[in-house]
């Protein structure tokens, strides 16, 4: 079998099944409710203290 | 470090977000995919490292004028790809094959026809055409925005070193031979005087045209280069044969 | 710096010098020498520097009136960079309009040195590389030290990065109008120089690194992921692109190491990503950063930061096909690249909302603060151009669109809108605060800025889309009797109008530029300008009420 069948048959089962799971996981993975403060925090912390230009 | 987020467990995208190692590899995995994907494969696969009848690699003097070619940028506004759709082929001729820029170090195929392409242009106009024109564009074609290019009828070809410029291609894959090496400076020299003897040059190099080419044969000047180069651009496939026909039919995934 | 220091960099430098006569004595060409003469006055340049005295950018840090002293940051080089970025800006500016003016009128080709096939790369290499490039070493600088709160980690590296980095523009420049080149688009400079910017890159990156791991913040911002993966790919992309054999280690020739097919597509995977890393990661983070920063609120979502992160890095290595759609490349290959261009318009339009989004509950700055006003029009010519890419990309529009102006309308959308604007409200931002004063000298001349640019955009792009279309389809039509209707010179007639207005259009950008140009040197002296402030409407409560539509009486059924 090629390699180009080889991955044919890979992408036409279950496997893109799989993969779109994982990218939905992947894309839902930062939105989960335990993130929310440290995101918060991270988008923040640019402003704490005096920085500018000193 | 007393602040309660900070010293909550440090997991999941949180590692990479702190450990700047692991950031710079994942980040340089990721952006290494697409490439070796896609680029790889046309080191092996059949229809772009095939061979076509008639493609040979340029003499030491279409060379130079190629090396010309580059230094002027004419790839900033021509082309040398001709995509395969009627009107391009009725205008330029025979769309371009992959086999056809084997042998070209860098390619040539352009992004921007501010003029025509030149796929083809050779053996399209005279020698004498393409000298005026490259003097004066605008003399010939008066709508042309093409920059003039008198400077290059007298300035002498910097003949410098073809052998070593053989060498540096032969280096990269191109399949000059001994003897084309050692005879470049001889052949760069015959190939544009008709006084001189050009030797085997012919049949080392097929289809090479052996002429002046600027219209002073007393001199090799850069304009002479050039149009040797541009007369044998696209020239070398014999399209009307049956042969390469037959190779076209068996090429996939045009 | 102790004298025995000084004596040894004189040395140093001395023999760096003799090494570049030596190489322009034994040159195999005309432009290799000059190059080596380049070099040589460089580095007397440099002997006669640190001879004359310890501190050699005193003289010059005071007439640009730098502030001196202990600081919390390292903010020298960055000062020096945000100067670099206006010089350079200007200069591959007035480079665009003058071949822009070329193709109107041919005579203003001036053979052979200033000829369109030579200036055209120096145009391109000046804005992308020596005005963007300045402003991302400036800025991922500037962003690095305040998101890590620390110094830089190498300081005499980092001033390295930069004058290494000048050395390297000004090589590449003069070796395009000398008629150095690669004639790989975006790479055109040669095996030495690539060599030279291969040595420069890494101590860019050393020093990036370095800084974020002496870091004092557990966390690493959003912007600074940008800036690292813009570093990193940047180098892989430079290396394999420009892998060529120099037919003499004392000439400036070299052959690519690749041929045809694969050196084509090689060369649109550098150059696509050079778009994709350089002027997009790149920028984007100043997006995060700067955008933030101006606006006083914390970016919209920095999930969504992380999915625009990751999706864009990976998504945009795999678009570089769509540059060669219907050549000799595979079709596969072809349509991958399409496929993949189309996709990133997801993340493009993410990175884009994101960084919009941020002034939710502040749009009434947009009114008043003209930085945030040149911001949104930023983002919305990123949206824009991020839009028309992908559309571009598909092969039945590509087919028309291809080898046109349209592909240089939509880069120029992308490259005058995104890139320059947002540098400019960088730049803006950075100035009054690098230099320690309360504000620019005129906010009014930013304003002024902000709309000949905007108007300048929306000549340079409407012209070139008028153009490309109408070159594509001259191109390709048939009349009743089945022969093509146009001869190539007759489309390239009819383009006429249309390329004085897209010069007209480029006018209007650069005297934007100079305006700014203005406004800096006398923020720098110290000046405000006394001028009407920019404000709101007056409130005026009579006309503050809802508009009541007057309804019509109920008329009785008859």
């Amino acid at each position: 079998m090629s390699f180009y069948e080889t991955f044919r048959h890979f992408a036409d089962s279950y496997a893109l099944v799989a993969m779109l799971i994982l990218f939905v996981g992947l894309c839902a993975w930062p939105f989960r409710p335990g993130s929310k403060k440290r995101n918060h925090h991270a988008a923040t912390m640019i402003f704490k203290g005096q920085d500018d230009g000193e | 470090m007393s602040d309660p987020v900070v010293e909550e467990t440090v997991k999941g995208h949180k590692r990479l977000e702190r450990n700047i190692t692991l950031l710079a590899v994942a980040t340089f995995i990721t952006v290494s995919i697409g490439g070796l994907v896609q680029i790889t494969p046309l080191f092996y696969l059949e229809n772009t490292i095939e061979k076509v009848e008639g493609v040979r690699p340029y003499t030491p003097l279409e060379q130079a004028g190629r090396d010309i070619y580059i230094r002027e940028g004419c790839y900033t506004c021509h082309s040398q790809m001709v995509r395969p759709f009627r009107d391009e082929v009725e205008r330029y001729g025979h769309y371009s094959l992959a086999a056809e820029s084997m042998y070209d170090h860098p390619f040539q195929w352009g992004s921007k026809r501010t003029g025509p392409d030149l796929a083809r242009v050779g053996n399209r106009y005279s020698d004498e055409w393409h000298v005026q024109h490259l003097e004066n564009p605008q003399s010939v074609v008066p709508e042309s925005v093409m920059p003039q290019y008198s400077f290059l009828k007298d300035t002498e070809l910097a003949i410098g070193d073809p052998a070593a410029t053989l060498t540096a291609l032969r280096r990269v894959g191109v399949s000059y031979s001994d003897e084309d090496i050692e005879k470049a400076e001889a052949d760069m020299l015959a190939q544009a005087d008709p006084d001189a003897d050009p030797g085997d040059l012919a049949e080392r190099y097929p289809k090479a045209l052996i002429r002046d080419f600027d219209g002073d044969p007393d001199r090799l000047t850069e304009m002479d280069a050039l149009i040797a180069y541009l007369q044998m651009l696209g020239t070398l496939v014999d399209f009307d044969s049956a042969a390469p026909l037959e190779e076209l039919a068996e090429e996939k995934g045009r | 710096m102790h004298a025995e220091a000084a004596l040894g960099r004189i040395g140093l430098w001395f023999i760096i010098m003799l090494a570049a006569i030596a190489s322009a004595v034994a040159a195999a060409d005309a432009g290799f020498a000059a190059h080596a003469t380049i070099i040589a006055i460089v580095a007397f340049a440099m002997i006669w520097m640190s001879a004359s005295r310890f501190d050699p950018m005193g003289k010059a840090q005071g007439f640009f009136k730098m502030p001196d002293g202990p600081s919390r940051y390292d903010d020298d080089v960055i000062r020096w960079g945000v100067i670099a970025t206006m010089f350079w800006g200007i200069a591959g500016l007035l480079a665009g309009v003058f071949i822009a003016a070329q193709l109107a009128f041919p005579q203003l080709n001036f053979e052979p040195y200033l000829n369109f096939g030579r200036v055209r790369p120096l145009h391109t290499s000046a804005v992308i590389f020596a005005f963007g490039g300045n402003a991302l070493l400036a800025t991922s600088f500037y962003v690095v030290q305040r998101t890590c709160r620390t110094q830089l980690a190498f300081p005499g590296l980092a001033r390295f990065v930069f004058w290494g980095y000048q050395l390297f523009i000004v090589l590449a420049a003069t070796g395009y109008l000398l008629g150095i080149t690669q004639s790989r688009e975006y790479a055109e400079p040669e095996w030495y120089v690539d060599l030279w910017l291969t040595i420069v890159w890494v101590a860019y990156f050393i020093v990036f690194v370095g800084t974020l791991a002496k870091r004092k913040e557990p966390h690493i911002y959003v912007a600074n992921w940008f800036y690292l993966a813009f570093i990193v790919t940047i180098a892989m992309l430079h290396i394999v692109n420009n892998l060529a054999m120099p037919v003499s280690l004392l000439g400036a020739k070299s052959y690519s190491a690749f041929a045809g097919v694969q050196d084509a597509l090689t060369q649109w995977w550098y150059g696509h990503n050079a778009v994709g890393f350089f002027l997009t990661a790149g920028f984007l983070a100043m997006m995060y950063y700067f955008v933030p920063k101006q606006a006083e609120r914390p970016v919209y979502s920095y999930r969504l930061s992380i999915i625009h992160f990751w999706s864009l890095i990976f998504l945009y290595i795999w678009a570089g096909p769509h540059h060669l759609h219907y050549t000799a490349l595979p079709d596969w290959a072809q349509t991958l690249g399409m496929v993949f261009s189309v996709m990133l318009w997801m993340p493009s339009w993410g990175g884009m909302i994101n960084g919009l989004m941020t002034l939710n509950g502040a749009w009434d700055k947009v009114r008043t603060d003209p930085i945030i006003r040149m911001m949104v029009m930023a983002l919305a010519f990123y949206g824009m151009s991020t839009f028309e890419g992908p559309m571009l990309s598909i092969k039945s529009v590509n087919s028309l669109s291809h080898y046109t102006d349209w592909t240089i309308g939509h880069v120029h959308s992308g490259a005058l809108g995104w890139n320059g604007m947002i540098t400019f409200a960088c730049v803006y931002f950075l100035v009054p605060r690098l230099w320690k004063r309360g504000r620019m000298y005129s906010l009014r001349m930013i304003n002024w800025h902000f709309w000949l640019a905007t108007l300048g955009i929306v000549f340079y792009a409407s012209s070139m889309w008028v153009s490309g279309i109408m070159q594509g389809l001259m191109w390709r039509e048939y009349g009743p009797n089945g022969y093509l209707v146009w001869s190539f010179a007759d489309s390239v007639a009819a383009m006429f109008p249309m390329y004085v207005m897209r010069m007209a259009g480029g006018l209007m950008y650069l005297s934007g530029a100079l305006i700014m140009t203005y406004n800096i040197w006398m923020t720098l002296a110290g000046k405000q300008r006394e001028e009407a402030p920019l404000r709101d409407a007056a409130y005026d409560p009579q006309a503050d009420r809802p508009i009541v539509q007057p309804r019509p009486e109920a008329v009785p059924a008859e």
